[in-house]
């Protein structure tokens, strides 16, 4: 991985055919892309998950709270497609608006980890010696943090002593109004995002430290450029690639995770349909109506599994010396 | 080396310290107090009178100084809610049940994942290799909230093989090991076969060949042995992982460890038990993490030769 990118562009130019002589690193690592068979299904699946939760309200049947009293614990076919859930309302039109909270915490917590964590890595790694070491040694003490306790703890310490403080400041207000307003979603990003971020951190220092020693950060650094110049134009840049698939395979673990904060009852707020909320509905009417449980953990599982396929072609096109 | 592992012990220190503080402040950052009830609220008076009998009236950095005293006596307090049980034997009677669940988990990991791994590397880019990758990619991308509602539906409720839910049997431990470890066999089976591709093209092996040693004892003794040491190293940290991360499962099969305790525990701001359980969980990731680079040195003569 380290110093993927000056090394990928020597491997690129040398495979460059002479009829193909302009073209670029990206335009290359596209075609890589487009001729893995699973990324391209995966990605293809991300895109009408996407689309369908953007477009929720056009595609579900129903809103997602309303309740259809004479339709509880509807089978799945006839008016119900997948059935309806203990109040009767669609399981179909949740599942498409929990696609919504999943694909937001995945996306939203992966980027915010990876700017977090890659301006925390790369500045480690380019300050260097006493920085850097002061830096990644709290980078050490977060890797000890047992994640999913200091996460669960973090959403318990929101939730309370943001939303029950009696007197609160306008900030405070704010913060809880906006987490209202996206259904409890906040406050799962930010606990999300502030546990996740500590890998890339490593990943991005160790690459920065390599980098720093390169022939043209060398030649930068002679010429007089300043160190924030050349963090900007020299080091980020290399940093894009690893990035796009460090981001979208972080993606499915932290879907994974959301579910899992939803269905303890720390995740989203009712009645915004969550899938992993759903799953726990679902699963105390396990013997009698094994779908309401069932579905959500497939919609759960296709989406991470295309996520990872779409992850691993990336990784593959962007650095065919990765593939083994 | 003594020295080494000396130093690496004693970085425990500030690491729990760390922890320590960050989650003692981060808990009792929540206004209120842990005897606040919507229900039923107790009469003031009596509130008061808990508060002082758990030093909740204190400033909060004499309560840290009060509980780390306690710590580091070995004496974790008492639990708030659970009026006769110390944390010590909270963690005693319900970390067993999560380490033992860990243990299960991790050998269903190793048989499925490491088998899978070797037999994807020897037949690289066949039919058999990329189903193997394909299984391990959808192993990895299938949760334990997917997973554990299909195995009760299918196995438990259809096919009554298997009891649904709750601890005590082997029968009872089948499916909450399966589904906890099956992410972490497909996270082996691939660092097995990017082990197994990299050593199948040493000299060493096609020395082996070339000797006229027979295929199967080249692949045992030269090739897999060598291979495993990546694989034998991430063992401890993977054990860490699914015993401090055994609590998803644990609340979908209602096992009683240690981390379903957690949930409940944050839930009601029992805060000895918060405390105890991230300490215990911190000391178990950093010592699993220890012992990857002890497992190095043991395992691979070279690294050992490397470091005197």
């Amino acid at each position: 991985m380290r110093g993927a990118g000056g090394a990928l562009s020597e491997v690129t130019a040398a495979r460059r055919k002479p009829g193909r002589s302009g073209e670029s690193l990206w335009i290359d690592a596209w075609r890589r892309l487009l001729g893995n068979r699973l990324a391209v299904a995966g990605g293809a699946v991300v895109v009408v998950l996407l689309a369908a939760a953007a477009l929720a309200p056009l595609l579900a049947p129903s809103h997602y709270a309303a309740g259809d009293f004479e339709a509880t614990f509807a089978r799945p076919g006839g008016e119900f497609v997948l059935g309806a859930d203990f109040l009767g309302r669609d399981l179909l039109s949740r599942l498409i608006y929990g696609a919504r909270i999943s694909l937001t915490v995945g996306i939203l917590g992966a980027l915010t980890a990876f700017l977090i964590g890659v301006a925390y890595g790369t500045v480690a790694g380019y300050a260097g010696g006493r920085v850097d070491n002061a830096m990644m040694r709290i980078v050490d003490m977060l890797y000890a943090f047992p994640s999913l306790l200091f996460i669960i703890l973090l959403l318990v310490v929101f939730k309370l002593g943001f939303g029950q403080r009696e007197d609160p400041s306008a900030m405070v207000r704010a913060v809880v109004s906006v987490d209202r307003a996206m259904g409890g979603m906040l406050f799962i990003l930010a606990g999300i995002s502030f546990t996740s971020w500590v890998g890339l951190a490593r990943l991005a220092r160790g690459m920065a430290l390599s980098l720093r020693e390169t022939e043209f950060v060398q030649a930068a650094r002679a010429l007089g450029a300043r160190p924030e110049r050349i963090i900007v134009r020299h080091l980020l840049p290399n940093l894009v690639g690893p990035g796009i698939v460090q981001v979208t395979l972080m993606i499915p673990g932290l879907i994974a995770t959301e579910a899992f904060l939803s269905f303890i009852g720390l995740g989203v707020d009712p009645p915004t349909p969550s899938w992993g909320a759903m799953i726990s509905e679902g699963i105390s009417s396990m013997r009698s109506h094994p779908h309401l449980a069932i579905f959500p953990g497939i919609a759960l599982a296709v989406t991470m599994l295309c996520f990872n396929f779409l992850g691993d072609g990336l990784r593959d096109a962007l650095d065919p010396r990765m593939k083994v | 080396m003594l020295t080494y592992l000396l130093r690496r012990l004693l970085w425990l220190v500030p690491v729990l310290l760390v922890i320590s503080v960050v989650t003692f402040f981060l808990m009792h950052s929540i206004p209120g107090n842990p005897f606040d009830q919507e229900e039923k609220p107790l009469p003031p008076e009596v509130v008061a009178r808990l508060e002082a009998h758990y030093h909740l009236d204190e400033p909060v950095w004499r309560q840290y100084l009060r509980y780390m005293g306690g710590a580091l006596r070995g004496d974790l307090g008492p639990s708030y809610l659970y009026k006769d049980r110390s944390v010590n034997e909270i963690i005693a009677r319900h970390f067993p049940v999560s380490f033992v669940l860990g243990a299960l988990a991790l050998s269903v990991a190793v048989v499925i994942g490491v088998p899978l791994g070797i037999v994807s590397a020897l037949r690289q880019n066949t039919t058999a290799d990329y189903v193997a990758m394909f299984v391990a990619v959808s192993g990895v991308s299938v949760p334990a909230l997917t997973l554990g509602p299909l195995l009760i539906w299918g196995l438990a409720l259809q096919l009554g093989l298997l009891p649904v839910a709750r601890w005590g049997s082997w029968q009872q431990a089948v499916m909450p090991a399966f589904t906890l470890g099956i992410g972490q066999a497909a996270i082996l089976a691939r660092l097995t076969r990017a082990s197994m591709l990299q050593v199948i093209r040493e000299d060493y092996v096609r020395t082996a060949r070339a000797k006229g040693v027979r295929e199967r004892r080249v692949i045992v003794h030269h090739a897999l042995r060598n291979a495993l040491i990546p694989v034998v190293t991430v063992l401890g940290p993977l054990f860490a992982a699914l015993v401090t991360g055994s609590m998803v499962v644990e609340q979908i099969f209602a096992i009683p460890g240690l981390g379903d305790f957690y949930v409940g525990a944050v839930g009601d701001r029992d805060y000895p038990v918060i405390m105890g359980t991230t300490l215990l969980y911190a000391a178990v990731l950093v010592i699993a993490n220890l012992a990857v680079d002890l497992a190095y040195s043991w395992i691979d003569p070279r690294i050992r030769l490397e470091a005197s």
